[in-house]
């Protein structure tokens, strides 16, 4: 299980986290929810220990990520898959040789068993026969696949994913969520998703945290949101007029 | 301005700490190797070759220019281009040349890793980004940018050789003589020193200016820009104290 405690950051003058504590749900998918420009990426890379928190601590279990040593964080990180917001993935090489390539640098797989391992997660995610592709001829909605298997081809124990569907018309949005939400079941990953869309709330979020201005202003389940009288989740989820109407229908 | 210079410096000589070390799986780092010294070493040949014939060329005519007082010998000429190009001409200008073509290559292929978060998911999987993208580029320059200074020097003089002959500013046989005179072999190995030394600053510093972009494309071509004339400048720079070094000892 994950759990941050009094997370803070800054960048030069620019306070970035001012002190957030969650408990992530271990097998299931947690979401964090803000405007852009709340910090909800400098949150995920600290949790990935891709930035140094200022303050406070991140624990993998009963482990501290700041006092791990070299060896072990790099074991951790094997642990781990990341689903970037762009999709990062490595522009020369083909949809297979990404998704292989976790596998290549730290599996000690045969050859043979890395085909069947990418073969098993491409199917996983739909991409059958892309496996000669290359990133710069699929689809936004494919790249995110090709993101999402490379992040899973190491059967982590921790799924990240940052905007995972922003970019995509809505019918692909959900269907990138959906794939998610199956995922973290199926591997009993504990999975942490950013995002800024209701959508992916309503539909996934186990366990919803909701940030603001680098503060954690809400915790709860997706059931919880719509019914919540948190000033601030009232002004981000009833700002669209079909969100006030589904509010108008739910209290008569 | 001068406490950014110093910073800078820091920031470099901590990355290449980063940059030299083991790699995680020697067989990936094969690969890699293999494939930078194609994009880096052999797809720059044909550029290395045509301004080396050309330099030669412009080398001997103007040589013959100035040397042309019937009391110097012939052969004369032949021996001053030689030492041009060996000496100054391709490991110098060639190595600028590349620092063109090379460093902005290096420093952009990076720099669009950085702003698409390709290294920041290499890290995330526990590689050590630094040493992974960029140990092969500076080791097939390192490897390939002597081999390239060779040809160059080879080309360099036979495009001497056949437009001092062609315009008749110097005979064909007068030039073999010249090349071959007092010959010291200890200027070829000079002009590898240097090669290899500017083979090191090229990778190096572009790779600096490309992995540490912050920001989106226009950036990355800040950087590729600025990757290029570091690099010029610190080859001038090295070029001035190692001639002083090694020829002035
Ligand atoms: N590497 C960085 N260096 C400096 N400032 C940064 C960096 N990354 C993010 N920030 C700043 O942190 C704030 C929050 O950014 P971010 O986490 O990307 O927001 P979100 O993902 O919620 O849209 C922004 O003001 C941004 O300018
Ligand atoms: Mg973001």
């Amino acid at each position: 299980m994950i759990q941050v405690k009094g997370i803070h950051k800054q960048f030069g003058d620019n306070q970035v986290l001012k002190g957030i504590d969650v408990d992530f749900i271990p097998g299931k998918t947690n979401l964090i929810i803000g405007r852009s420009g709340s910090g909800k990426t400098v949150f995920l890379k600290t949790i990935l220990g891709l930035y140094d928190p200022d303050q406070g601590s991140i624990h993998y279990g009963d482990e501290i990520l700041g006092q791990m040593t070299k060896e072990r964080r790099k074991l951790l990180r094997q642990e781990l898959g990341m689903v970037f917001q762009g999709g990062a993935l490595f522009d020369s090489m083909s949809v297979a040789a990404n998704i292989r390539f976790p596998l290549d640098m730290f599996s000690n797989m045969t050859e043979h068993q890395k085909d069947e391992r990418v073969s098993f997660v491409m199917d996983r995610v739909r991409l059958q026969g892309s496996g000669d592709m290359f990133p710069a001829e699929i689809s936004g909605g494919m790249q995110k696949r090709v993101s999402i298997a490379r992040a899973i081809s190491m059967n982590p124990k921790y799924l990240f994913c940052d905007e995972p569907n922003s970019g995509l018309d809505p019918e692909t949005a959900i269907v990138i969520d959906q794939l998610i939400q199956e995922l973290t079941h199926e591997f009993n990953m504990t999975t942490i998703v950013n995002t800024h869309d209701m959508n992916s709330v309503l539909e996934i979020g186990d366990h919803v945290v909701f940030m603001k201005d680098g503060y954690k202003v809400w915790e709860g389940t997706n059931n919880e949101v719509l019914g919540s009288t948190n000033a601030d989740v009232e002004e981000y989820v009833f700002k669209s007029k079909l969100f006030k109407q589904v509010r108008a229908a739910l209290r008569k | 301005m001068i406490t950014n210079f110093f910073e800078g410096i820091g920031a470099y000589a901590m990355l290449m700490s980063k940059v030299f070390r083991r790699p995680d799986r020697w067989i990936i780092f094969y690969r890699a190797l293999l494939q930078e010294i194609r994009l880096l070493g052999l797809d720059s040949i044909g550029i290395v070759a045509i301004l080396s014939v050309f330099m030669g060329a412009v080398v001997t005519i103007q040589t013959a220019l100035n040397l042309s007082d019937p009391l110097i010998p012939a052969y004369y000429i032949a021996i001053a281009t030689r030492e041009s190009i060996t000496l100054e001409f391709s490991p110098t200008v060639i190595s600028l040349i590349l620092a063109g073509k090379v460093g902005s290559n290096i420093a952009s292929s990076l720099g669009t890793m950085r702003v698409s978060e390709q290294i920041d998911a290499l890290e995330v999987m526990g590689v050590n980004s630094a040493s992974f993208l960029i140990l092969p580029k500076i080791v097939a320059q390192l490897l390939f940018n002597p081999i390239l200074i060779i040809l160059s020097i080879a080309l360099g003089l036979w495009g001497g050789y056949m437009v001092g002959g062609a315009l008749g500013l110097i005979s064909f046989s007068d030039t073999l003589i010249g090349y071959r005179m007092e010959f010291m072999p200890f200027y070829t190995f000079y002009a590898l020193i240097k090669t290899v030394a500017y083979a090191f600053i090229i990778g190096s510093i572009s790779a600096y200016c490309g992995y540490t972009v912050k920001g989106g494309a226009v950036e990355v071509g800040v950087a590729s820009t600025n990757a290029v004339v570091r690099s010029c400048l610190a080859i001038i720079l090295a070029n001035y104290v190692l001639t002083d070094l090694i020829l002035n000892a």
